[in-house]
């Protein structure tokens, strides 16, 4: 059975010897464009005059395009049509789009873009967090409060409290692909080729920038070079601008953007401010939290709004807060559109509640494990036990929103790899060496995660599929979700070769097409596997069960006596190979062909009220970092990290664990040597690999032990299988609380490390702990 | 200008009507081989990896920042050339063993990176990967990849290019001069005289080494590179050799090779320079590149200085030294007239107290924050001379001065505790920038002086030392 197997991506051998195509491989016809946005040079301020002349003059020069040249839609916003694709007479951020040159070289088009003159009366720009509240600029008109209990009695009335400060940076993607996008006209229509995580909003967007109606546009994504959400709406621009490109000329048209231009123009990770004011009891029990989310938007709402909500929906993360308030402020700066990136306020919500733990822990003298784990949700008691509590669960077991959480798991888990990674012998064996140390300092600390699954805008947890069985048994399928290299397509193969009894290499999964599988969510969330493949499930069972009932009519037997298995199908005393079976169920006239469609059940949200179910499941995981830092540079290195994580029943597990893996760097590098840093006119000054540091090899963690949970998910997944593209990373904030263990193992007071941990900001707590 | 070179075991040439054309783009515009892959265009992420070689060995270079003309004489093997779908090469079979790809598009630059080390010998996987960034996979699977191919044979298309190149004498073929079509003209000089001659009848033209920065100006500020001279077939540059009290080092010498001179002489420097950049730019890089390029960040110069380095200068036949840190005459500025260039540097060939630490938010791959040189001599267990160089704490890589005035007389293994006041405040004011802080390179740097009298001491003071 294919479902479970260790299965190489299905690209495996295309990557390597460099022939999988990305959109900028492909041929493209003789005649193509190619196309280079002019961006605003402040970060504010009204256009008074653009004297694109030198522009149109430059060699190569085809076009060049202003707002008022566009015919119809405007606008590549991904949800408040508040994000034009070209300014219209003011520009909101340094980097903004103003016009587009159309040129037949993507040097030419560059070099043109340089050249144009715009004069601007500038605008006061608000760059930051303080600069957005003073002005009271931000998106919703005032901050979101969720309330749960009385946070504000709980805190006044508890043993101790715990008030800080703490600040998450943002996160460039760099995806290793950039932005990328390929327009080619057709009859009545446009075919684009999108570097995407979300193909059917390339498909509105260009259609509405085209005056089409959506059939008129087909968009398809092969892969993609990375995405971690950066492509799920920052290629709406450079597909908007061929589509527009390729229609005003009749030839095809290419964008892909130099990859400063890439970092200048994009959003990246939100940047928080967390305020935390929390308040525990003499034995470390948390009574009441009150946070405070500053959320630095950029320039325009994109995603913004719902990464604001999850950042709120994981302020818990592992743990049971009888009373909590939430005030999140989500504000407008002059800055790139801050968007979607793995984990989606996620790891932000999550770094501000276990910030708290690593705070209570110091102020209180409680080991910070020990502080943790009296304040888990309780657990659900082993995969055996019901899937829902009854009717009179305990208090204990419900978030600040309202969501009862009926599988928690960390106890156990945590138990485990407490033991497997032994930590407790470790963490006694470096107080030692530390105390024999005067210039290096190690730090361990376990931190566990909870992340909740499903899209909070409940109407996108669903998912289409087109499956296709061809008369010599080979199988085609398409479904809604795209590849950025998380493995996606193995394991929809995966399951379909499972349903069919087959094997996988009789699977070929088609590249993502809007004209094949219709109005489909953005592959996000960690979605993609749980929806896509539940819908390719389905429309592979409708298939088999017709032949199956074909079957047992030729070899007279009843339909439940026909099994698909080992490319064979069985039927009674008779077998008969796939292609066999196939062949004769396309001769008695049998529809070989079949749609799937999934929708998530059960979810429930009010986001204003911030109550409900707005998840199907939680996916779990805890991980062990190690550090060492220099207390004299602030230099620091991961030695080994350790850790646990539940996949539910693995689709695949050799991808299970490379999302893992790959999860904790990412997540990492986010704490510790990526810093993006804006000047004072609200340049970006690190917009390129050279000056921007995201983990390198010999970053990796030296000893690196993952493994999976063993058990199945509660719920009815596919093939009872959890979510993983998102959960891992935020296993990373352990690395960051091992760095502080090891600035608190400098000195008496609370270091207070920051975030990322760069070698300045560990010198910093380091002289904080020993209170120079 | 005809360049010739072998691409993928093939004789190739190439008219040279533009001398600012990239590697990279002619692979994939003009070649339609798409495998390598254009990720930065500036040489820091390594996903267009292909492999040049010449007499000297193979080695894993970016082909986003080489210019064409560098190719001359030389061998070129891209992804595309080291395996194939009936037989791919070991590194590729274990990158697909073992999950060493996701999105896939750093893949074919790591696959290359890797089958150089592979090729060479070497071991040390994360050191051969240091220029290649991968964000899926956290690395793990690569390395398992990396050490799972490594008792693998070198499959025979490796070993072609060595063979071609002895048996065609591809080197030797002229490229035509500086003659024809060319617009502006492009020279490949042979030998140090020949540079010297062009550069006295061209003095503005614009001297090409390793092109690892110059690249840029190219692919980012989109200048064409206007007369070029370059200069990587002048092998009289790139000799080291060394005296009883000197080694001197040709301007041309790559910074790999570099490397691997200072291994014995000069350990310190040695390990400072394995965090110059990654292998594909060490491969290119030349030492008077990274001295004439003039960069307040470079990472040679601070050791160099502490070294007590001096540069050779020519024009014409006219020869003169003047020491490294006098060269520098403020920022990006040098004492250098036009039609003069560096023709080698001399520095001390011993040092036993010399040590070199530089600071950046990464490892590997990363430009200085601040780079720190210290090389004190001592008699009777008291300092006698001191040489401490910083980079990243001035206008242009500098001494400190009143730091090596306060120190001497002073006891060697006492220095951190001792009397001295260890504040630099009175030769460095810092700036602040995106690298960190001036008081953050401030109290990093005196503290360096802290580290240089406990690694003297033999205490361990680099987590790079630290196991778990």
């Amino acid at each position: 059975m294919s479902v479970g197997a260790p299965l190489a991506h299905d690209s495996a051998a295309g990557h390597v010897l460099g022939s999988a195509r990305y959109i900028d491989d492909l041929p493209t016809p003789a005649g193509t464009l190619h196309l280079a946005f002019g961006l605003s040079s402040i970060a504010h301020g009204t256009i008074t005059r653009m004297d694109l002349s030198a522009v149109r003059a430059a060699p190569g020069v085809v076009a060049v395009l202003v707002a008022t040249d566009l015919p119809y839609a405007n606008d590549v916003a991904a949800a408040a049509a508040d994000e034009p694709l070209l300014a219209t007479g003011v520009v909101h951020y340094l980097g903004q789009p103003v016009f587009l040159v159309v040129a037949d070289s993507h040097l030419a088009a560059r070099r043109a873009a340089r050249l144009g003159q715009i004069d601007y009366v500038e605008l006061p720009a608000i760059l930051t967090i303080d600069q957005a509240l003073a002005a009271g600029s931000r998106y919703e008109g005032g901050p979101v409060v969720w309330a749960n209990g009385d946070a504000g009695a709980a805190i006044a009335g508890a043993a101790h409290l715990v008030e800080g400060v703490f600040e998450t940076g943002a996160q460039e993607h760099f995806y290793l692909e950039g932005q990328v996008a390929l327009a080619l006209p057709a009859e009545a229509g446009m075919v684009v080729q999108s570097s995407s995580q979300h193909p059917s909003e390339i498909q509105h967007k260009v259609a509405a920038a085209l005056g089409y109606p959506f059939h008129a546009v087909r968009v398809e994504v092969r892969r993609m070079g990375g995405g971690f959400g950066g492509k799920e709406s920052q290629g709406n621009a450079l597909a908007v601008a061929c589509a527009v490109g390729a229609k005003a000329s009749g030839r095809a048209c290419k964008m892909r953007y130099d990859r400063d231009d890439d970092m200048t123009i994009t959003g990246k990770r939100h940047d928080f401010r967390i305020r935390y004011r929390a308040g525990f009891d003499a034995h470390g029990r948390i009574l009441g939290v009150d946070f405070v989310h500053m959320v630095r938007c950029g320039w325009s709402q994109d995603l913004s709004l719902p990464v604001a909500d999850r950042a709120m929906l994981h302020a818990d993360n592992a743990y049971f807060i009888p009373a909590m308030r939430i005030e999140s402020h989500r504000l407008r700066t002059h800055t790139q559109s801050a968007t979607a990136f793995r984990g989606f306020g996620g790891p932000q919500g999550m770094a501000g509640i276990e910030r708290v733990m690593e705070h209570a822990a110091h102020l209180l003298g409680i080991d910070a494990l020990e502080l943790r784990r009296r304040n888990f949700y309780t657990e659900a008691g082993g995969p055996s036990a019901p899937p829902h509590p009854p009717e009179d669960i305990s208090l204990k077991q419900c978030t600040h929103y309202g969501q009862p959480v009926v599988d928690f798991e960390l106890g156990a888990l945590v138990d485990e790899i407490e033991k497997s990674a032994d930590f407790e012998a470790r963490r006694q064996e470096i107080a030692v060496w530390n105390s024999s140390n005067r210039t290096l300092k190690r730090g361990i600390a376990l931190t566990p995660v909870k992340f909740g699954i499903s899209f909070t805008l409940t109407h996108l947890n669903q998912a289409g599929a087109l499956v296709q069985v061809y008369a010599d048994g080979s199988v085609g399928l398409s479904h809604g979700g795209t590849e950025m290299g998380q493995g996606l397509h193995r394991k929809i193969g995966q399951v379909a070769a499972a349903a069919f009894g087959i094997d996988i290499e009789a699977v070929r999964v088609e590249a993502t097409d809007t004209s094949k599988v219709p109005n489909t969510s953005a592959t996000a969330a960690s979605s993609g596997a749980d929806l896509n493949g539940m819908a390719v499930k389905l429309a592979c069972d409708t298939i088999r069960e017709r032949i199956a009932a074909h079957i047992a009519l030729v070899a007279g037997v009843g339909p439940p006596e026909v099994h698909f298995e080992g490319g064979q199908v069985f039927a009674g005393e008779r077998a008969f190979s796939f292609a066999e079976a196939v062949a004769s169920a396309y001769l008695a006239r049998i529809s070989l062909s079949a749609t799937g469609f999934y929708a998530t059940p059960e979810l429930e949200w009010d986001r204003k009220a911030g109550r409900g179910r707005p998840f199907y499941y939680f996916a779990y995981g805890a991980a062990v970092s190690e550090v060492v830092i220099d207390t004299l540079s602030g230099e620091n290195r991961i030695l080994r990290a350790d850790i646990l994580h539940d996949v539910g029943a693995s689709l695949n597990p050799a991808i299970d664990i490379g999302q893992i893996e790959g999860g904790y760097v990412q997540g990492a590098g986010w704490l510790t040597t990526e810093e993006l840093v804006w000047n004072d006119a609200g340049r970006l000054l690190t917009h390129a690999p050279s000056t921007y540091k995201i983990p390198a090899a010999s970053d990796r963690p030296r000893l690196f032990n993952v493994a999976l949970w063993p058990g199945g998910n509660r719920e009815a997944t596919i093939h009872r299988s959890k979510a993983v593209g998102e959960p891992p990373l935020m296993l990373a904030l352990s690395v960051h609380q091992a760095l502080g263990a090891a600035c608190a193992a400098c000195g008496p007071n609370w270091p207070g490390l920051a975030a990322p941990a760069t070698p300045e900001a560990v010198l910093a707590a380091v002289m904080r702990a020993r209170g120079a | 200008m005809q360049i010739t070179f072998l691409l993928n075991g093939e004789t190739t040439q190439y008219s040279l009507s533009d001398a600012s054309v990239t590697l990279l783009d002619w692979l994939r515009e003009y070649r339609g081989l798409t495998g390598s892959k254009e990720a930065c265009r500036e040489g820091d992420c390594g996903a267009c990896t292909v492999m040049l070689s010449d007499a000297t060995g193979s080695r894993a270079i970016n082909a986003c920042i080489t210019l064409m003309a560098q190719l001359h004489g030389k061998a070129l093997r891209t992804v595309e050339g080291i395996g194939n779908s009936a037989a791919p090469h070991p590194v590729q079979q274990a990158l697909i063993d073992q999950h060493g790809s996701q999105c896939g598009f750093c893949t074919p630059g790591i696959a290359v990176a890797l089958a150089a080390a592979h090729l060479n010998g070497e071991h040390d996987h994360d050191a051969a990967l240091a220029g290649n960034l991968c964000r899926c996979t956290g690395y793990a699977p690569i390395i398992r990849a990396a050490e799972s191919a490594a008792a693998q044979p070198v499959p025979d298309c490796m070993h072609e290019d060595a063979k071609a190149l002895a048996a065609t004498a591809l080197a030797q073929i002229s490229s035509g001069g500086c003659g024809g079509a060319d617009s502006p003209p492009a020279y490949l000089p042979e030998n140090a005289d020949d540079l010297a001659a062009w550069l006295l009848a061209q003095p503005s033209s614009t001297l090409v080494a390793g092109g690892t920065d110059l690249g840029l100006a190219v692919t980012k500020a989109l200048k064409p590179l206007g007369e070029a001279v370059f200069l990587h077939r002048c092998a009289d540059l790139q000799q080291v050799t060394t005296s009883a009290d000197e080694i001197r080092i040709g301007a041309g010498v790559s910074i790999a090779q570099l490397l691997r001179a200072m291994a014995k002489p000069h350990p310190a420097f040695a390990a400072l320079l394995k965090r110059f950049a990654s292998p594909q730019i060490r491969a290119m890089a030349t030492l008077g590149g990274n001295i004439a390029n003039g960069s307040p960040i470079a990472d040679a110069p601070p050791v160099l200085i502490a070294l007590g380095a001096r540069v050779h200068l020519r024009r014409g036949d006219v020869r003169r030294q003047v020491a490294l840190e006098d060269f520098y005459l403020g920022y990006r500025k040098q004492d250098r007239t036009p039609g003069e260039f560096i023709e080698a540097v001399t520095i001390a060939a011993r040092a036993p107290n010399l040590r070199a630490y530089k600071l950046s938010k990464r490892f590997d791959q990363d430009i200085s924050t601040l780079c720190a040189a210290f090389n004190l001599s001592a008699k009777a267990g008291r300092i006698s001379e001191a040489r401490v160089a910083f980079g990243g704490m001035a206008a242009v890589p500098a001494r400190a001065r009143k730091l090596e005035a306060a120190l001497i007389g002073q006891p060697l293994d006492d220095i951190a505790e001792g009397a001295v006041s260890l504040s630099l405040g009175e030769d460095f004011a810092p700036i602040s920038d995106f690298r960190g802080s001036a008081a953050y390179r401030m109290q990093a740097a005196e503290n360096l002086i802290i580290r240089y009298a406990r690694d003297l001491a033999g205490e361990a003071v680099s987590v790079l030392e630290v196991a778990s």
